[in-house]
């Protein structure tokens, strides 16, 4: 039996461009921010997403009708949906910021992206369980609050079924993992596990700039993305004092037993 | 095609100034398992108590799982009331069947100012998709805070950048209730006090036809203490080999110490060690009192995992490698020579 329209799934993924992970970063004299003149890439959860949606395609065919890349950020975050879209996305969307304005908090980029889900069609929001700049980990759970719609956090093993319009989820939790099954429309949040992304080949960069990229503006969707909670200050965390080195086990015994460390 | 449900009334945008602000009450999610209280648990209690107000544990399970914890709730130190709701809905914490317990605790009319947890993976799933249904931003993996009583504003400062950074945030008097996650090692754990609080059971809200199902937790099984809480880590690398050299290796070590079992990424990704037994910023944050590295050359995510741990000692045949940094006592050699002699050693005192 051909899938009927119905049944066709347009997936959403939400990229973030970041610091480049393996960048040492610096704050700022000013202690209001990191220094951002460094290496950015796209987020490697974000990466992980992207991946996904094109492995479900692989996977479903025809049963997957559209992936869409968005990102909210300045105009250099182009360059990261360009990578979505070498990777295998059909088309993205730039919700674009002025380089100066701060950046969105999770609550504001779920608004956002809420927003964005009222005009676009979509059944399945694949993103990253967190940013590795903020950390903070809430925007998948926030957008999935906002629509009233199901969420698979911290996902390691996705596996939809479009037919049945549903998903059964491999979830990493504390301690082990957890398998639920969720209907659809639903988000879900990517563990490091869930797939191992591929660089995109020179070929397909090149078609990447073929690739449709609309831009837009928080006003076109009227969300006000402007911060809540107030940053006050930016700092290094506590040094360390390392560097201390023993010369053989007997040294480290001696060290261990002089901290209080022996065998329990 | 219905493919967006209406939103509910509760998303407008609160725009109330909340002038007389009383004294802070915080609502802290007491998570359990196995009838006892999670560690994180008691040091999210700690954090709340420091808001200087009163502080309300809720309580959240199925009916065979409540029971117990419940008296033990009750005689928690800092704790001033207890909330419970039971149910069979319950048995899991899914956030899309909890989540409607909280709103409507925390609805217009509610007394409470914070609400905290640790930063758990139940509770980082619960949370944020609270506080947005509440039209409220939330504060993730706190490691201090201070509460401002006459300005009704509450600062906090938590790790971003995979700890490279820390940052000092402010929630003014406008964001009506602090959402809040702790970083349990950065507080300690709320102790056991003789005199037990009221508590009071609350109605569960039921969720009819929840769009999520729980079917299975798969559990890693082990003996020794669990990682998140240890006060000794015992944690391994790529160096490793193999999961069996890991386990012959490290075990023994771990065993004679008292020690929980830890493993960088690359172990874990290379299959030497399970996910759960990851450090680092995508895996568990520890702060033991002693942590041993073998064969961990120490990349930023590692560290970001354990650099808060009172005595960190490395072994690496690599004297460049990151991890001597920030290592007290490091020792360049090769771990499968260090590991046994040490054993030895540690049993000969």
């Amino acid at each position: 039996m051909r899938p009927t329209s119905a049944r066709l799934l347009n997936i959403l993924v939400p990229v973030k461009r970041a610091v480049d992970y393996a960048v040492k970063i610096r704050v700022n004299p000013q202690q209001t921010g990191v220094d951002l003149n460094v290496k950015h890439s796209m987020n490697p959860f974000d990466e992980i997403a992207v991946e996904e949606a094109v492995q479900l395609r692989k996977r479903l065919k025809d049963a997957v009708q559209s992936i869409k890349v968005v990102t909210i950020g300045p105009p250099k975050a182009s360059e990261t949906l360009r990578t979505a879209l070498a990777m295998g996305a059909d088309s993205a969307i730039h919700i674009e910021i002025p380089e100066a304005d701060p950046a969105p908090e999770p609550l504001g980029v779920a608004r956002a992206l809420a927003k964005l889900i009222e005009r676009e069609k979509v059944d399945l929001v694949i993103m990253g369980k967190q940013a590795i700049d903020d950390d903070a980990g809430q925007t998948g759970q926030m957008l999935a609050g906002l629509l009233d719609w199901p969420q698979a956090t911290f996902a390691s093993k996705l596996d939809v079924d479009p037919e049945a319009k549903s998903a059964t989820v491999l979830r990493e939790v504390d301690g082990g993992s957890e398998e639920i099954k969720c209907r659809l429309p639903l988000v879900v949040t990517t563990d490091l596990r869930l797939n191992e992304p591929h660089y995109a080949t020179l070929p397909n960069i090149m078609k990447a700039k073929k690739k449709p990229l609309e831009k837009l503006t928080p006003a076109d969707l009227s969300v006000d993305l402007t911060p809540r909670l107030e940053t006050i200050k930016v700092t290094e965390p506590p040094a360390r004092i390392g560097g201390g080195k023993v010369a053989n086990v007997d040294e480290l015994v001696a060290k261990l037993k002089e901290a209080g460390f022996t065998a329990a | 095609m219905l493919r967006l449900r209406p939103r509910t009334a509760g998303l407008r945008t609160c725009l109330r100034a909340y002038s007389t602000p009383s004294s802070p009450h915080a609502l802290v999610l007491l998570e359990h398992r196995n009838g006892v209280i999670d560690a994180g648990s008691l040091s999210a209690l700690t954090a709340a108590e420091q808001l200087g107000g009163q502080v309300t544990g809720l309580i959240v399970g199925a009916p065979e799982h409540v029971s117990g914890v419940i008296e033990k709730a009750k005689k928690l130190k800092g704790v001033t009331a207890l909330l419970h709701s039971t149910a069979a809905q319950y048995s899991e914490p899914v956030a899309e069947i909890v989540s409607p317990l909280l709103e409507k605790l925390l609805s217009d009319s509610s007394a409470f100012t914070h609400v905290v947890s640790a930063h758990t993976s139940s509770a980082k799933s619960l949370l944020p998709r609270v506080a947005a249904r509440l039209d409220l931003p939330a504060v993730s993996d706190i490691v201090s805070l201070e509460h401002d009583s006459a300005a009704n504003a509450t600062t906090f400062t938590r790790p971003i950048y995979a700890g490279n950074a820390i940052a000092t945030v402010r929630a003014p008097s406008s964001i009506r209730i602090k959402f809040f996650t702790v970083r349990s090692t950065a507080f300690p754990a709320a102790g056991a006090s003789d005199n037990a609080v009221e508590d009071k059971a609350i109605e569960p809200v039921d969720v009819s036809d929840p769009p999520t199902q729980h079917i299975q937790t798969i559990l890693t099984k082990s003996d020794r203490p669990d990682l998140g809480v240890a006060s000794r880590v015992v944690s391994g690398g790529r160096a490793l080999k193999n999961a069996e050299t890991f386990e012959k290796t490290l075990y023994p070590l771990a065993d004679v110490l008292g020690a929980a079992v830890g493993a960088s990424r690359a172990a874990v990704d290379a299959g030497y060690a399970d996910n759960s037994l990851q450090v680092g910023q995508t895996g568990k944050v520890v702060a033991p009192q002693l942590y041993m590295a073998f064969g961990i050359s120490g990349a930023i995510q590692h560290l970001a995992g354990m650099k808060d741990s009172k005595l960190i000692v490395a072994v690496n045949k690599d004297p460049d490698a990151p991890i001597f940094q920030v290592a007290d006592v490091g020792l360049v050699a090769d771990l499968f020579d260090v590991v046994p002699e040490l054993i030895t050693k540690l049993k000969d005192q």
